[in-house]
């Protein structure tokens, strides 16, 4: 055993990263891609939608109070869960088929964290200037103008994470009336609770935690090496034209040298703080900037561009070697991604197949078993039945219950002359069911005689039915 | 420069080298390490604010002087005090109009399904179903009458006892000391034939003399029953303690001494239902199926 009389520090300090401004195609890519997520998170909850008198209008809403998940035309109840399970699962497929398609286009491109530490970073240039401005405030000492520069930068933080946890609110209750609420005070306070938690993670996350939260809190970064291999395209650097690297001296041009200038436009434009020539690491989250600086300092010098391009690590091994690369769309279709998108597709094909068969009326039946059945005066055989009346239209509905079996059974309900049940609108409402079977018939008689309950939607003669028992004296 | 800038991300080793073996070092960020303290920091908070170390006699109370009971004390009083204006009114309201408030008939229903859990399942059964000896609270036959202010009399005073002065209290007479044995058989098969089962023809007609001299006073001349006296309904397909001839017979013989209890607290004090329970519980029974 060995020991040195400085052993290295267990924990280290948090570098700070002051990613450069970069122009290119990814970059506008990313400058699209932030305005139309943000766009979708904060304007979705002012959408409106009509669906009769009786349901909220807001076109998504979750009303966790009525438990229900409105989202456009498509109403899901509780028990109707599986749809939202459904889709996480075809969530989490599509990132699977993104990631061994494209590596982490995910992190790069429209993660939550990745698209507000995008703006958090675009305001604080705003407001102190690029990277070496920042790189200055940050070691100066404190005075009034740095105090000044970052009072304004954290007052823009502030009021955009404001807004972020503000928006997040609007999603769980009609988006005008809360806004107001929230202006007046009278909001209620879990809204003021959910916001000030949001806008206090927003604020942390984007503006100071920002790649560390990528780094060692999203499990993603460590869990998507099991779904690339060699032929996902991700950021690469071609070494095979790079190296030796070297600065470009004027009149000292030798063969010898590669096409890297080691300008440091690559690291210095990278929001994870990396350096993307030592190869494919676990902070990347394959934004492309650095193929932007890259690409703008190859132009600069007169050299192709690409030293650092989207490639397949198999086609950089390939392109060492002086072969050709394999084309993008051998690289895209291999079984591994046919096979993520075609489970996709399955999930989501029997998805919209269940949404459209969904029924808008529907019954439970549970046949009350305490007792099995009970003798009237005259011998009388009654069952009785908890049934459960789903209307999930807009309005009440009165539904007509019937039974068929084919025998006399008749039915009474409780509180109720005759059988027709008026259903408030959206609502399960339950009735109870007296069935009955004269004393001479054969479900009287009979130990079980299966039979059939029937609803109607009077206004449009839908129907919904449900399978059952009679339960006779067994004499 | 390029081999410094190459070399910073290789990774540290501690140093430690056992067998040739080394161990990498990757340092965890600071503030992580930050965090962790907070937490040790807010775990002691949190043993000092709310019930935590255990001593001698309980725990340690907390400084927030929290508990769940007197949470759950505090939530069953909020309900109480939600609930004080229905149960006022369901207290003192006319019975016959409790179907036409919708709120207060629904109020009343769940709260009387509470009530019938707690103090009418352990004879009447938790389906409400009844027992041999124990009616049926279901079907459509009633021995003391089943509108809805019959029943909540009836839960009030109760039957046969010696609590309420105002029980419902007729007695049947053990016939097997006023009829002779022969004179029972022929009535049994009277009664069997009048409500529709197998009896001797001839015994049966011996057995309706028997029959209305004996039983038409309290049971009506064709067995149609009697509520001012409890008397069962005999031509029907009810029967509380079984409708064979051995049943009957002994039913005759000995006759019989259902007893229920006055509910009321006001003849069971501190323990008996409040006006607003009987309420309650008389129309939870009374909306179970066979309510009048």
């Amino acid at each position: 055993m060995s020991s040195s009389d400085t052993p290295p520090s267990l924990y280290a300090a948090r570098e700070p990263v002051f990613p450069r401004r970069v122009s290119g195609f990814f970059r506008s890519m990313k400058w699209v891609i932030m305005a139309v997520t943000l766009g979708i998170y904060y304007l979705t909850p002012w959408i409106r939608w009509d669906r009769g008198p009786e349901l909220p209008d807001q076109a998504v809403l979750v009303d966790l109070a009525g438990r229900r998940f409105f989202f456009f035309w498509i109403e899901i109840w509780p028990q109707e869960f599986y749809f939202v399970a459904g889709l996480l699962i075809m969530a989490g497929l599509g990132l699977f088929l993104f990631t061994s398609a494209l590596g982490r286009v995910w992190c790069g491109y429209a993660c939550p964290q990745t698209v507000w530490t995008d703006l958090f970073i675009l305001v604080e240039r705003w407001v102190e200037g690029d990277r070496n401005a920042r790189v200055r405030l940050w070691n100066a000492k404190w005075d009034f103008r740095k105090f000044r520069l970052r009072i304004t930068k954290w007052t823009l933080w502030v009021l955009i994470a404001l807004a972020t946890g503000g928006a997040w609110v609007f999603y769980f209750t009609d988006a005008p009336s809360l806004f107001v609420a929230l202006l007046n005070g009278t909001a209620h306070p879990v809204a003021y609770t959910t916001m000030a938690i949001l806008t206090a993670t927003t604020f942390a996350f984007g503006g100071v935690a920002r790649e560390q939260i990528c780094i060692y809190a999203c499990p993603w970064p460590r869990i998507q090496a099991a779904m690339m291999d060699e032929d996902t395209i991700t950021i690469g650097y071609r070494e095979w034209r790079g190296e030796p690297r070297g600065k470009l001296k004027k009149g000292q041009e030798t063969g010898e040298q590669g096409d890297c200038i080691d300008c440091m436009a690559c690291v210095n434009v990278c929001p994870m703080g990396i350096d993307i020539r030592n190869g494919q690491q676990m902070e990347c989250i394959t934004c492309g900037l650095c193929i932007d600086a890259c690409d703008d300092m190859m132009e600069k010098i007169g050299k192709p561009r690409g030293l650092i391009d989207y490639l397949a690590l198999k086609d950089e091994a390939a392109e060492r070697a002086g072969q050709a690369p394999t084309p993008i769309l051998k690289h895209i279709l291999r079984p591994r991604t046919i096979l993520y998108t075609s489970l996709w597709s399955a999930i989501g094909a029997a998805l919209v197949f269940a949404l459209f068969i969904r029924p808008e009326i529907n019954m439970t039946v549970a046949p009350v078993r305490n007792p099995t059945f009970i003798v009237q005066s005259d011998g009388t055989i009654r069952n009785v039945y908890d049934i459960r009346l789903q209307n999930k239209h807009g309005e009440a509905r009165p539904f007509g219950l019937s039974v068929s079996n084919g025998s006399d059974l008749s039915i009474d309900v409780e509180g109720v002359d005759g059988t027709l049940v008026t259903v408030p609108a959206d609502e399960t409402y339950q009735v109870r069911v007296y069935v009955d079977a004269p004393a001479t018939s054969d479900a009287a008689h009979a130990e079980r005689t299966p039979f059939t309950f029937w609803i109607t939607d009077l206004n449009n003669n839908d129907r919904a039915y449900k399978e059952t028992i009679f339960n006779g004296r067994e004499n | 420069m390029s081999k410094k800038t190459q070399d910073k991300h290789e990774v540290e080793t501690t140093g430690h080298s056992w067998d040739g073996i080394e161990e990498y070092n990757n340092p965890l960020p600071r503030w992580w390490v930050w965090v962790f303290y907070a937490t040790i920091v807010w775990g002691i908070w949190y043993t000092i604010a709310y019930p935590a170390w255990p001593m001698l006699k309980g725990a340690t109370a907390g400084y927030l002087g929290f508990s769940t009971r007197a949470d759950v004390a505090a939530d069953i009083a909020a309900v109480e005090e939600q609930n004080a204006a229905l149960t006022t009114e369901l207290a003192s309201i006319d019975l016959t109009t409790l179907a036409d408030n919708a709120e207060l008939h629904q109020f009343a229903i769940n709260g009387g399904a509470a009530v019938f859990r707690a103090n009418c399942s352990q004879c009447h059964g938790s389906g409400a179903a009844g027992a041999k000896g124990y009616p049926n609270l279901l079907d459509n036959d009633w021995l003391w009458g089943g509108s809805i202010e019959d029943i909540a009399f009836t839960v009030t005073h109760g039957i046969r006892n010696d609590q309420s002065g105002d029980a419902r209290w007729v007695e049947m007479p053990a016939f097997g000391d006023i009829l002779e044995e022969g004179e029972i058989d022929a009535v049994v098969n009277h009664v069997l034939s009048i409500s529709g089962q197998e009896a001797d023809a001839t015994l049966a007609a011996a057995g309706e003399t028997v029959f209305l001299d004996n039983c038409a006073s309290c049971h009506g001349d064709a067995g149609e029953g009697n509520r001012d006296f409890g008397a069962p309904t005999l031509n029907d397909a009810i029967w509380l303690y079984g409708g064979d001839f051995d049943t009957l017979k002994e039913t005759v013989t000995k006759a019989r001494f259902g007893v229920m209890p006055a509910w009321s607290e006001e003849f069971r004090p501190g323990v008996g239902l409040t006006a607003a329970e009987i309420n309650a519980v008389a129309a939870y029974v009374h909306q179970l199926g066979g309510g009048e």
